[in-house]
């Protein structure tokens, strides 16, 4: 076993500079990997989060409504009062937790509170925003019920679900985390080569060694277990560094920076990098396991 | 102790075949020794012997194991029951004497114990006492031979293969390696050794099998070139 350790250290020196592109490769492609995992559990968080408080509006005609939905005009008190019926009415209140009336003083406020600063915010009247029903569903996935009640509704010029807002930012996030498994899956695939023609170089320079060792008997476990174990010793290196880098990215840009600018949103945390981690060294050994095990095939037939 | 039977190998790519039906039998203690030209086969029969090649056709025999059907893993094991010593005398250049034939002994799992006790008595058998410290290009061709062929027996094998051992020294020190291997053989390991050398077969008079393009042409005992 002393001898092994020997072979490895003395395979690991004289291949540094490959060595340390092996832990280049796998820190980059793994953290890629972390953080894309990050970013789905984030996805998953916000979703749970978001999805609770999403609301459908319903939003009532006024006076600047487009004629072919709103042909009436502005919603006159008495169609105001029938969709109010309407969300009393048993066969509906059932889905319904709670809503309220946003007269058209109150979406003004609002509007000037979430423009403030912008242009826009100087041309905007009252009137020219929409008296809107904000209903909240006990189950926010059945907004379809409200949505199919209420359009065509006289008085009434669309009905919108919140979360159709939610899920363009989702599939955004997600098809971010998607392009970095993929970028991480090419990475890791040129990991893998790099494993293996690190371990092929090793084999090369040891060639006198490995022919000697053949022919005095030595198990091919024995001559093969310092290939593997340095190509696993350079990808758990690389791993690690990746691991503490999802941490790091965890701890100083998630938490102390996103969570501080945007402190009514639930971001992952240290318990999700902890998850992480282990998961981001055993993909790395397991990788160097299986690029060394397909290099020895090759490379070092008994 | 050796026995191959109606064994051909064809290499890919080449028209003729390396070795055409070829038998042999040697049993223990024989003393045998491989002539003919280069190309003639010499080497690819040692291949088979040392199961570094598998013959097309034909079965291979050697101390007791089935060469054609032996699995992979069991290779190495075999090769610890046997010594070989090559013209190249195949020692690594940064270790001593003493570290060579030590290491043969290391990659096998044997102990400190055995290590230490054995590499002296072989070293003091070939004759090398007082250079184990020397690397092998402080020595001259005869004394690495001479370390090629301590770690070969440290093992004590039952069966010695030597291709070519005298082919990179000079007349007198050929003799001095033959008169090793010789004592190596009476000892009562069985020796199979290629060669060009006809001084050297001719004054042993062992068993010569003579070898053509790949054939047995010639199975002589107490032959001479």
């Amino acid at each position: 076993m002393k001898l092994v350790f020997s072979e490895v250290a003395q395979g690991l020196r004289r291949n540094l500079s490959m060595v340390i592109s092996v832990i280049l490769v796998t820190f980059l492609s793994l953290t890629f990997v972390g953080t894309a995992s990050l970013l789905q559990m984030q996805i998953g968080q916000m979703k749970n989060y978001w999805y609770d408080r999403a609301q459908v509006a319903v939003y009532m005609c006024s006076d600047v409504s487009a004629a072919d939905s709103c042909p009436q005009g502005k919603a006159s008190p008495d169609l105001l009062e029938r969709v109010k019926e309407k969300l009393e009415s048993p066969t509906l209140s059932v889905y319904i937790d709670e809503y309220y009336f946003e007269d058209q003083q109150q979406a003004y406020k609002t509007f000037q509170d979430q423009f403030e600063g912008n242009a826009v915010a100087q041309y905007v009247t009252a009137d020219q925003l929409n008296e809107t029903f904000w209903v909240k569903l006990v189950d926010s996935t059945k907004s379809q019920i409200i949505t199919e009640s209420f359009t065509g509704v006289a008085g009434v010029e669309e009905v919108r679900d919140q979360r159709s807002y939610l899920d363009q930012i989702f599939s955004i996030l997600n098809a971010a985390s998607i392009a970095a498994i993929g970028i991480a899956v090419l990475m890791l695939f040129s990991a893998a080569l790099l494993i293996s023609t690190t371990i092929r170089l090793s084999a090369f320079s040891r060639r006198r060694e490995l022919g000697i060792m053949r022919l005095v008997g030595a198990s091919n476990f024995y001559i093969q277990l310092p290939f593997i174990l340095e190509g696993v010793f350079a990808s758990t290196v690389g791993s690690i560094f990746a691991g503490l880098a999802v941490l790091g990215i965890v701890q100083f840009f998630v938490q102390g920076y996103l969570a501080q600018s945007l402190p009514f949103t639930s971001f992952v945390g240290l318990t999700e990098g902890l998850i992480v981690f282990p998961i981001l060294i055993g993909v790395g050994i397991v990788l160097a396991a299986f690029a060394s095990g397909l290099a020895i095939r090759r490379y070092l037939r008994i | 102790m050796i026995s191959i039977a109606n064994a051909s190998k064809h290499y890919k790519g080449a028209p003729k075949p390396a070795l055409n039906n070829v038998s042999l039998e040697v049993e223990k203690g024989d003393f045998v020794f491989l002539v003919g030209a280069s190309g003639s086969g010499k080497s690819s029969l040692m291949r088979l012997m040392l199961r570094e090649d598998v013959p097309t056709k034909g079965s291979v025999h050697v101390l007791g194991e089935n060469l054609v059907g032996i699995p992979s893993r069991r290779v190495p094991f075999f090769r610890r029951r046997l010594g070989v010593v090559f013209q190249d005398f195949r020692l690594l250049p940064n270790k001593t004497v003493a570290q060579n034939v030590a290491f043969s002994l290391e990659v096998i799992g044997k102990s400190q114990g055995f290590i230490q006790e054995s590499v002296p008595d072989v070293l003091r058998l070939v004759g090398l006492e007082g250079k184990a410290d020397r690397l092998p290009s402080e020595l001259s061709g005869g004394e690495q031979q001479r370390v090629a062929l301590a770690r070969a027996i440290v093992n004590k094998p039952a069966l010695l293969l030597a291709d070519e051992p005298t082919g990179n020294l000079d007349p007198a020190t050929s003799l001095d390696i033959m008169s090793l291997i010789e004592r190596i053989n009476a000892s009562g390991t069985t020796v199979i050794m290629a060669t060009h050398d006809q001084s050297i077969v001719n004054r042993l008079r062992k068993r010569v099998v003579e070898l053509r393009d790949g054939e047995i042409v010639r199975d002589e005992i107490g032959g001479s070139y």
